[in-house]
């Protein structure tokens, strides 16, 4: 017999519909599934309660284990055990090249690694997979039910191929993605901070082994991630660590390798007790001599071993400040996420910077796992209509195509909000050209080399034309979880082209700030760059223009010593195109110079050949008009 | 005429009304859907309205409208936990057949 849970009122859903939606935080160490019941977001244990399932994936010789069977094998068969999946998900080998992993690691194509497992190569989709299937299994153990689907939670600086990534994992686990939610985003919506009109929040995630930072902008209902930062190697693990040593110096030294393990662990036991007490003893026995060492701890000795680590998170918080132009007086809110913020010296630090206290109210663990939760229980459809809640992120870079002379003309700007759709229109560079090629880039840099390269495709068919009356339009498109599709149509005869955007590589959150500081540092270099491209683009037309009608034309139309002047005009004109892509690289200021000296060239070759394109036009409506009677004409 | 729930059923009312933050109680509700005839709803109430019959069973305020009371008069509500699942269940003496789910039932 099917349990029930208490609605609120007037949601009570009729037999058969209330549909289960969980929630899914999938992180590198441990993931969490949640669900709402009873009006109440809950995080669902399994049969021991514990909420937490490391996110680590055993395959054995019989069967494969996932959480902490899979965990307790770790140092038995390394090799087989595969932990932290999440940061090879969507990475291509060059990405994870700096990594370094207990476990073997092979390209399995040019944008995709695996691991060398007894159980053949298995890609981290694969291992996610792995996770989310355990995580479904005990929701619908919970739930007494079949998922209708799922929100899952990823990092705010995922790109589309890490997005698509998990995307695929979630699928091959048989879970419908009711959508992407960005990690920082949940946290806040577990705090309930999307019910305020609007408001800048920053989230403060310090996990096990990862900081992230993130500074949302609230604005109708709406969360846009403005900024991000972090440390990847920086986790709580680091203050057992600094512990740890602080202890072996303390007691005197000599402890041997052996002991590290049990040093640790007693760091650890140390640092959370530290959390409800002033003082605590700290125990470790040697392995060697059977001797327990210890030693009282107080919190502000703890403090000041790890007063480092803490400073250290602050510099990221202070540079994503930065980027998004904010003090830290402007911040209406700070959210702590992860295990480690339960430390009390990381929640006076955080109070400090902001000079206000951040919300701890909900277990830090959980928080993004609830968020993900609450938004899956709208997303299903359990909740009335009118406070249906639709959350936006916002893309964090432009999105744009190259056209030609290599520069990028940007489609969807930086921070918009997604979903969205935006198209622009091109027109052909030749006559009679008959394809289009088109590169998708990624980034704020006006040169297509500059910036990232997404995707390419090409749209053939076009029907020949003389250069600019094709009419091709192309419309980029987002949806809600942050992937892109390109779609390429020619007006005049429907042809079209499409490209669903399965980026290659990886794009983490120091390359996004290196990319938005690149285009901030060189904006003015990048403008007089532009223009110049710009300017040969439109010499370089006139000057194909001119040879085509000197070609059909020049002998009927002009006196030989007027062909001659345009091709004086003209090769001065092919005379400056060739210093100009000297010039290239040159300084902003050469580049402006070279510029107006190849203007000076191409106006001179518009007004010499301006006579000549007049004679042409009336050549034409003579043609055009010879043999025919006016009211023909007119009809 | 009457509604109770178990000792559980009340501890699990009281902590789902205390995490909620407000409310005088919970409706217990019949509703003509499902595939046997009626169904179950169980809904906090924030205000009893005027033909709402109350009871009160372990400290817990019932509240049931009066179409309903007939069709569930001597229910009991249980707090089950089957497996990793947990909730409420009816013991409905009325009920002559539920359905496969539970979910509802006829009379």
């Amino acid at each position: 017999m099917a349990l029930l849970q208490i609605a609120e009122p007037g949601r009570a859903a009729a037999p058969h519909q209330h549909r289960l939606a969980v929630g899914i935080d999938l992180g590198t160490t441990n993931s969490l599934v949640a669900s709402v019941r009873s009006g109440l977001a809950v995080v669902l244990g399994d049969e021991q309660g514990r909420a937490l399932l490391p996110s680590v994936v055993h395959y054995g010789d019989a069967a494969t284990s996932v959480g902490d069977a899979a965990r307790a094998l770790a140092a038995a068969d390394p090799q087989n055990t595969i932990a932290s999946a999440k940061r090879l998900i969507g990475r291509s080998p060059a990405d994870v090249a700096s990594v370094n992993l207990p476990y073997t690691l092979e390209a399995l194509s040019d944008t995709a690694v695996g691991v060398r497992t007894r159980a053949g190569l298995k890609s981290p989709v694969e291992i996610g997979a792995e996770v989310l299937k355990a995580l479904k299994a005990r929701a619908e153990g919970a739930l007494g039910g079949a998922l209708v689907g799922a929100v899952i939670t990823v990092p705010a600086y995922f790109d589309d191929a890490q997005r698509q990534a998990t995307k695929d994992a979630a699928a091959r686990a048989g879970l419908n993605v009711l959508r992407l939610l960005n990690e920082p985003t949940a946290a806040a919506i577990a705090y309930g901070l999307d019910t305020a009109v609007e408001g800048i929040y920053v989230v403060y995630d310090l996990g096990g082994g990862t900081f992230d930072v993130s500074v949302l902008r609230l604005t109708r209902g709406v969360f846009e991630v403005i900024s991000t930062g972090g440390d990847a190697t920086l986790g709580g693990d680091d203050f057992d660590h600094h512990l740890a040593a602080w202890f072996a110096e303390a007691s005197g030294g000599g402890w041997t390798p052996a002991d590290i393990g049990a040093l640790h662990a007693a760091a650890r036991a140390a640092k959370e007790a530290l959390t409800d007490h002033e003082t605590v003893t700290m125990r470790c026995r040697r392995s060697a001599t059977g001797r327990v060492e210890q030693l009282p701890l107080p919190r502000a000795l703890f403090d000041d071993i790890c007063r480092e680590l803490v400073e250290r998170t602050l510099g990221p918080v202070r540079r994503a400040l930065r980027d998004a132009k904010l003090k830290p007086a402007e911040v209406d809110g700070v959210v702590l996420v992860g295990g480690s913020t339960r430390m009390l010296q990381v929640r006076a630090a955080v109070a400090t910077l902001f000079g206000r206290e951040p919300y701890t109210g909900i277990d830090p663990d959980q928080a993004v796992a609830l968020g993900a939760a609450i938004q899956a229980d709208a997303l299903a459809g359990n909740r009335s209509g009118d406070d249906g809640l639709l959350l936006l992120d916002v893309n964090p870079l432009s999105l744009g195509i190259e056209t030609m002379g290599g520069l990028v003309e940007k489609i969807i700007p930086r921070n918009s909000t997604v979903p969205t759709a935006r198209g622009q229109e091109f027109t052909t560079f030749k006559d009679g050209q008959t394809a289009m090629s088109l590169h998708v880039v990624q980034g704020e840099r006006e040169l297509v080399s500059d910036c990232r390269s997404l995707a390419r495709f090409t749209l053939r068919g076009i029907p020949p034309m003389v250069a600019g009356a094709a009419r091709i339009r192309v419309t980029f498109q987002i949806d809600a979880d942050g992937l892109l599709s390109v779609n390429a149509v020619e007006q005049v005869s429907g042809v079209h082209a499409q490209i669903e955007v399965k980026p290659s590589h990886g794009l983490a959150t120091e390359m996004v700030a290196d990319m938005l500081m690149d285009s901030l540092n060189s904006a003015g270099a990048d403008a007089a760059m532009r223009m110049l491209r710009e300017a040969e683009i439109d010499a370089r037309r006139l000057f194909d223009a001119t040879v085509a009608a000197l070609h059909e034309d020049g002998d009927k139309l002009l006196q030989p010593r007027e062909q001659l002047e345009i091709l004086v005009a003209m090769q001065a004109v092919a005379d400056m195109l060739e210093q100009c892509s000297e010039a290239e690289g040159g300084s902003p200021q050469a580049q402006r110079a070279m510029r107006e000296s190849l203007r000076a060239a191409s106006d001179a070759l518009n007004q010499i050949t301006t006579p000549f394109a007049g004679r042409r036009m009336d050549a034409r409506v003579k043609q055009a008009l010879s043999g025919q009677r006016v009211d023909q004409l007119a009809a | 005429m009457s509604v109770s729930v178990t000792p559980k059923a009340a501890t699990q009312i009281r902590k789902a009304l205390a995490k909620r933050g407000g409310g005088v109680g919970l409706r217990v509700a019949i509703k003509t859907s499902g595939c046997s005839g009626y169904a179950y709803a169980l809904e906090f109430a924030d205000a009893a309205s005027a033909d709402d019959l109350s009871f009160e069973s372990e400290g817990v305020q019932l509240l049931v409208d009066a179409k309903s009371l007939p069709m569930i008069d001597g229910t009991q509500l249980d707090w089950v936990r089957e497996g990793l699942n947990e909730g409420f269940k009816f013991s409905n003496p009325n009920a002559a057949a539920t359905c496969g789910c539970g979910e509802s039932f006829a009379i």
